[in-house]
């Protein structure tokens, strides 16, 4: 049966084919929905796991007994789950496992643009590199092939553009593998004495690999139409989604050396490659990976030199490089007012900003929809580095600050990163007692990824009942005295109880608890409207940056669309203008 | 040959049933089809656009400056922000439904109130429709994308049943006939 599906549908889809019995993965664009969709099977076990280090250490317990297993993580949730990653190449498996990593070149939706390749090599793992959703589906199956054939996790890397674009897949059939367990301490207990004997099991399991991709038709070399002479005196080595923009440029006018697996890189198919087109370009999106090996073999390729190191490629970046004939197109004198991203109309966050704002706060953020606290109108954010280090940062901050930041600094931090990374942050604000106030902006669920469940919602990811985490019986436990719950509806009382907090010569949490508005249980308010009689246009609601209100006519005005009756708006107007309906 | 449409709006418009439509008619229609959108930021409120391209074989999934056949917008400078896109014989539907931005609600920009006109005075085929007005005959404001996709379907070469037919394949049952009519506004509407 074919069907159309995004590349993450399609790997989740082949995890399910190649027999996968337990996911374990921490949401992160672009890498999200494998996890959802393989969640929708029945016969499987699949979990939102705190954060992607005990993701990846749940999926290696799976894989340790003898189910097949994978974990899903964007490209930086590989850095906190790298400590089982470099430990586990040397366990080797039971169990097949693949590691999901999705890469995001151009930053959609992330704090970088790291290139998760540098990880398969300095972790000795092999990485498979689909170009779409076709290679996604196949690629996750073979993963587990590789893994049980060369016992060693297997990652498999996505891009944005492979992850969220829809192309069509061909379905099989699910096959059940189940392995024994039996004791082994010598390949699972890593202590020195077994790991420096598992070292060269690591080295030798590498020259292997090399050989596989060698020969194993997962890298393959496309020769072009045959006249290739005439047309082109060059040939590509490409990969990922950079293979289809190479291909769009050119068709089948240019010899391809497509590869399928980018770690390890195979030495002798490059060299035949080179010797038969001459001249070899390397397309490959952010660092140069291949290029190096190439460079490292002698094959004096070019790479880096013509495409950036920066960002997604398109068929047009190739076509530029080239020199190929730019397309002619429309321009407009008038300047288009850019439209970013922003917190939804009645967004409990935003009362929350509103009072730092207006305080002239210092606060150091994290990573979430609240990272949109940082934009006009309120600006309300000092920092957002990675996740949890709103919190570990705070104390540092205020350890070199003393009294000087203690009580004009705080950081906020949602639920679901809270429990990902902030804790920890907490426990060392209690522990080395620094005069620290966090404010974990608690809207119940994982809002920027698309609403997932996490260990304060008391759901599971299939929206059954779960073990649910009590965050103000946990900071009291930590040794944090002074805990306040707040409505970020309520601004006097938002306003009032920071100010107490900060004054306090202890470590702190406030608590700003309001459901995001777009769960579905939360039931809108009816819309409020302005009352143009009272409004003076003092644009006062302006500044607060609700996109229900605009400006028309020399009054505020409500779209009764996007209002859904938080009332925020009309405890900041100082004429009582904005009214609900009935007043 | 490889076709180009793009669809492009404000986070939330309902761009993604109008792209799962447009695959599904043209997956059974037996051509490759790519359907590429970034998401993350979808109901965010932000520019989003979803690039849709099908053919005999399709290789890249995005559409550049230049290839697109046509652009399906939600919102008035939705359109003008990816006019670039356009082909110089492409056409480029417009929902005249103007959504401010995050600059112009705290007025540190103006929305271009007139940017269709400066558009068609450059030589770009505008087929501007009131896709808001048609989709609450119809009965759903939210029925907008159906209503755009109805416009759409003028311009394909490819009998309507086989898009009311995707229609039912697409949306929840209580919702095909709303939905029906919809496209039929969007079709007719001159």
């Amino acid at each position: 049966m074919k069907e159309l599906m995004i590349g993450n549908k399609a790997i989740a889809r082949g995890l399910y084919e190649a027999g996968c019995a337990v996911i374990s993965s921490y949401p992160g664009t672009p890498s999200t929905e494998i996890t959802e969709e393989f969640a929708k099977y029945d016969d499987v076990y699949c979990e939102w796991a705190p954060n992607e280090k005990v993701a990846m250490e749940a999926a290696f317990g799976a894989a340790l007994r003898g189910k097949r297993s994978a974990c899903c993580m964007k490209h930086v949730g590989l850095n906190v789950a790298a400590d089982p990653l470099f430990t586990m190449s040397y366990t080797g498996v039971n169990a097949g496992m693949v590691i999901c990593v999705a890469d995001d070149p151009g930053m959609h939706s992330s704090q970088n643009e790291q290139d998760s390749r540098h990880y398969a090599i300095a972790a000795k793992v092999p990485m498979l590199e689909p170009s779409d959703s076709q290679e996604a589906l196949s690629y996750a199956k073979l993963a587990y092939e590789l893994s049980e054939q060369y016992d060693t996790p297997v990652l498999l890397k996505m891009c944005t553009r492979v992850a969220h674009s829809q192309s069509i897949v061909e379905i099989g059939e699910r096959v059940e593998i189940v392995k024994t367990y039996e004791k082994n301490p010598q390949k699972y207990i890593m202590a020195p004495a077994n790991a420096i004997k598992r070292h060269p099991f690591v080295e030798e399991r590498t020259a292997k690999l090399v050989e596989y991709a060698e020969t194993s038709g997962i890298n393959r070399i496309e020769d072009g139409d045959g006249n290739r002479d005439s047309t082109h005196d060059f040939g590509i080595i490409t990969s990922s989604t950079s293979y289809q923009y190479v291909k769009e440029a050119f068709g089948d006018s240019v010899a391809v050396l497509k590869l399928g697996m980018v770690n390890p890189l195979p030495v002798k198919l490059i060299q035949d490659f080179a010797a038969k087109v001459g001249k070899v370009y390397v397309i490959e999106e952010l660092d140069p990976i291949i290029e190096t090996h190439c460079k490292a073999m002698g094959i004096d390729v070019i790479g880096k030199d013509k495409f950036s190191i920066l960002g997604e490629f398109s068929q047009k970046s190739i076509e530029a490089a080239f020199d190929m004939a730019d397309k002619t197109v429309f321009s407009l004198d008038t300047a288009i007012p850019v439209r970013p991203p922003m917190m939804c109309a009645g967004c409990p966050h935003r009362g929350m900003y509103y009072v730092l704002a207006k305080n002239k706060l210092t606060v150091l953020g994290d990573i979430g929809c609240y990272t949109l606290g940082s934009m006009p109108p309120l600006n309300a954010l000092d920092m957002t580095l990675c996740m949890g280090a709103s919190v570990s940062g705070l104390h540092g901050y205020n350890k070199a600050g003393g009294d000087e930041t203690g009580n004009k600094t705080v950081c906020v931090i949602g639920d679901s990163t809270f429990m990902h990374s902030g804790v920890t942050g907490l426990i060392n604000i209690a522990y080395n007692r620094s005069n620290s106030t966090v404010i974990i902006l608690d809207n119940s669920i994982t809002g920027m990824t698309g609403h997932q469940q996490n260990p304060t919602t008391g759901y599971s990811i299939k929206g059954d009942p779960a073990g649910k985490v009590d965050l103000e019986s946990l900071c009291h436990s930590i040794g944090i005295n002074s805990v306040r719950v707040v409505d970020p509806y309520n601004l006097e009382e938002c306003e009032r109880v920071v100010k107490e907090e900060l004054a306090k010569n202890e470590p702190s949490v406030i608590i700003s608890r309001r459901p995001c508005v777009l769960l579905k249980y939360v039931k809108p308010k009816k819309p409020l409207h302005v009352n143009t009689e009272k409004c003076r246009s003092c644009k006062r609601c302006m500044k607060f940056g609700c996109p229900a209100i605009s400006f028309r006519d020399n009054h505020a005005v409500v779209d009764e669309t996007l209002c859904i009756g938080c009332g925020v708006c009309a405890q900041l107007c100082p004429f009582d203008a904005f009214e609900s309906e009935g007043e | 040959m490889t076709k180009n449409v793009m669809i492009v709006g404000v986070g939330g418009q309902g761009s993604l049933l109008a792209s799962k439509l447009l695959g599904r008619l043209l997956v059974d229609e037996g051509y490759d089809v790519k359907v590429s959108e970034v998401h993350g930021m979808s109901q965010r409120g932000g520019s989003v656009v979803t690039y849709v391209r099908f053919g005999d074989k399709v290789y890249s999934p995005v559409i550049e400056n230049g290839e697109a056949d046509f652009i399906v917008s939600f919102e008035k400078i939705e359109a003008a922000r990816y006019v670039q896109m356009l082909k110089k014989d492409g056409t480029i539907i417009v929902n005249t439904q103007q959504i401010d931005p995050m600059p112009v609600i705290i007025g540190a920009a103006e929305y271009p109130a007139s940017i269709i006109d400066e558009m068609k005075s450059k030589g770009v085929h505008v087929d501007d429709i009131d896709a808001l007005s048609l989709a609450q005959e119809a009965g759903s404001a939210k029925a907008c994308n159906i209503v755009l996709m109805g416009r759409l379907a003028k311009y394909f070469d490819m009998p309507k049943e086989k898009w009311i037919s995707a229609i039912e394949k697409s949306v929840k049952p209580q919702f095909v006939e709303m939905n029906k009519k919809a496209f039929e506004l969007g079709y007719q509407c001159s």
